[in-house]
C-alpha cells in the first residue's frame, strides 16, 4: 500500500525528488509527532546524536575499506576479478546487459554478494562500495544512478543471506529448540525478496519517470 | 549437520577469500605489498566522502525514531495486520527494518525475550529481520561513496524487496511454525 503510493507520487512529481520528500517528511513528522508526545527534546537530542554516530560509522569504515580496498587491488591486477567476472557471464549479462561481460565491476558486486550472503558484514559493506566505484566508471551521467546501479542495490537491499547471524544468535540464546530453523525459512523469504527486487527492478527501469534522458531534460530546463 | 557446515563456511570464508586472492596474485608474480599498498591508499577518502550521506539519512531516521512516529505509525497501521495475519508485536519491527540495523537488532531481541518459546511470532521476527536489510542505511552508503544523489528507481525497489520480504516471511512461517 505504502509503495502503491511512493509510486503513484514519484509519478506525480516526475522529478527526481523522491530521496528529498522521503527526507523531509521523516525530518517535520518528527518534530510534528515530537511536539505532540512531548518528547521534543528527545527528537533534537537524537539528531545530534545521529550526527556524531554517522561519523563515528564512517570513520571505523575507513580501516576496513583500506584493507579490502588493497585487497581488491591485488586481486584486480592478478585478473582474478576479471577470471570471477567471466564464471558469472551467463547470469550477469542478463542481469547487467549494459555492463561489458568481463569488467572488473562484475567481478566486485560477485564478492559483495557472495560476503553478504555469509553474512560477512564487515567485508560486505567495503566490497559493495569497491562495485560502485567499478559501476561509476561506466557512468555516463555524474551524480545520477545508472541501471547497473539500481539492479546492483535492489539484490542487495533484498538481503540474499544464507546466515542470518543476529537472529540465530539470539534465538539460540533464548533458548529456541533448533533455532538453525531459521536458516531454511530466511533463505525462502530472501529467495522471494530477491526475484521481486530484480522483477521490479526491471521494470521500474523501463518507466518513463525513471529514465535518465529525461531527468538530464528536466535539469537543462530547469538551469 | 548444516548447521556446523553454515557455521564453518562463516568462519573460514574470509580466510579462504584472503589466500586465494594472495596466492594467485603471487602465482601471477604481482607485487603484493605495493597494489595493496596502491588500493588501501583510496580507504581514508571513501570513508569521508560517505560522511554527509549518512549524517542526511541517520539524523533524519533518529528523529524519527525518537518522535514515537514508529508507534503512531503501527497504531495506524494495526487493523490491516488481522486481515494478513501479522502479528501485532512485530509491526513496529518491520517499519523499523529497513531504516536502523541496530534498531531492528534490539527490536527483534526484545520481541523474540517477550514471547512463548517456540512461538510464531518469534521465528517471524528472527526470518523476517534476517530477510530484509537496512534499505535507507545501504542506499545513503554505497551512492555516497560515488557521488550519486539522483537514486533513480532504487529507492521504490529496494523498499519492494523488504515488503515482500515481510509477507514472504509471514508465509513460510505460518507454514513452518504454527
Amino acid at each position: 500500500m505504502f509503495i502503491v503510493y511512493l509510486i503513484v507520487f514519484e509519478i506525480l512529481c516526475g522529478k527526481e525528488k523522491m530521496l528529498n520528500y522521503i527526507w523531509l517528511f521523516f525530518i517535520l513528522s518528527a518534530i510534528i509527532i515530537g511536539a505532540f508526545n512531548g518528547r521534543i527534546e528527545e527528537v533534537t537530542s537524537a539528531a545530534f546524536d545521529s550526527a556524531g554516530k554517522a561519523v563515528t560509522l564512517a570513520i571505523g569504515l575507513i580501516g576496513l575499506m583500506a584493507f579490502w580496498l588493497g585487497m581488491m587491488k591485488i586481486a584486480e591486477e592478478s585478473q582474478l576479478i576479471t577470471l570471477i567476472s567471466k564464471l558469472v557471464k551467463p547470469i550477469a549479462v542478463r542481469l547487467f546487459p549494459d555492463i561489458p561481460p568481463d569488467h572488473p565491476a562484475i567481478g566486485s558486486m560477485v564478492m559483495n554478494i557472495s560476503a553478504n550472503m555469509l553474512g560477512l558484514g564487515n567485508a560486505a559493506t567495503p566490497l559493495g562500495i569497491k562495485a560502485m566505484e567499478d559501476l561509476e566508471s561506466l557512468n555516463k551521467h555524474k551524480g545520477v544512478a545508472t541501471n547497473a546501479m539500481c539492479t546492483f542495490l535492489a539484490i542487495n537491499t533484498s538481503s540474499v543471506q544464507l546466515i542470518p547471524i543476529m537472529s540465530l544468535v539470539i534465538l539460540k540464546e533464548v533458548g529456541y529448540t533448533n533455532p538453525t530453523q531459521v536458516i531454511g525459512s530466511t533463505l525462502f523469504a530472501t529467495t522471494i525478496s530477491t526475484i521481486v527486487a530484480i522483477i521490479s527492478v526491471k521494470i521500474l527501469e523501463k518507466l518513463p519517470v525513471f529514465s535518465v534522458e529525461r531527468l538530464l531534460k528536466k535539469e537543462a530546463n530547469d538551469a | 549437520m548444516l548447521k556446523e557446515i553454515l557455521n564453518n563456511a562463516s568462519i573460514l570464508a574470509i580466510p579462504f577469500i584472503l589466500v586465494t586472492i594472495l596466492i594467485y596474485a603471487s602465482f601471477k608474480r604481482i607485487k603484493v605489498y605495493e597494489s595493496f599498498v596502491e588500493g588501501a591508499k583510496e580507504g581514508f577518502e571513501v570513508g569521508v566522502r560517505i560522511i554527509p550521506y549518512l549524517v542526511a539519512i541517520l539524523v533524519a531516521v533518529g528523529m524519527f525514531q525518537a518522535s514515537g512516529a514508529i508507534e503512531l505509525l503501527s497504531s495506524i497501521l494495526a487493523p490491516t495486520l488481522n486481515l494478513i495475519g501479522m502479528p501485532i508485536e512485530t509491526l513496529p519491527l518491520a517499519i523499523i527494518r529497513p531504516l536502523s540495523g541496530s534498531g531492528s537488532f534490539a527490536l527483534m531481541a526484545q520481541i523474540i525475550e517477550s514471547e512463548p518459546l517456540n512461538s510464531f511470532t518469534g521465528w517471524f521476527a528472527a526470518t523476517m529481520t534476517g530477510s530484509t536489510e537496512t534499505t535507507f542505511y545501504v542506499l545513503a552508503v554505497y551512492f555516497g561513496a560515488v557521488g550519486v544523489y539522483k537514486t533513480r528507481h532504487a529507492v521504490i525497489a529496494g523498499l519492494l524487496a523488504d515488503v515482500s520480504g515481510v509477507f514472504a516471511s509471514l508465509f513460510i512461517c505460518r507454514l513452518l511454525f504454527t
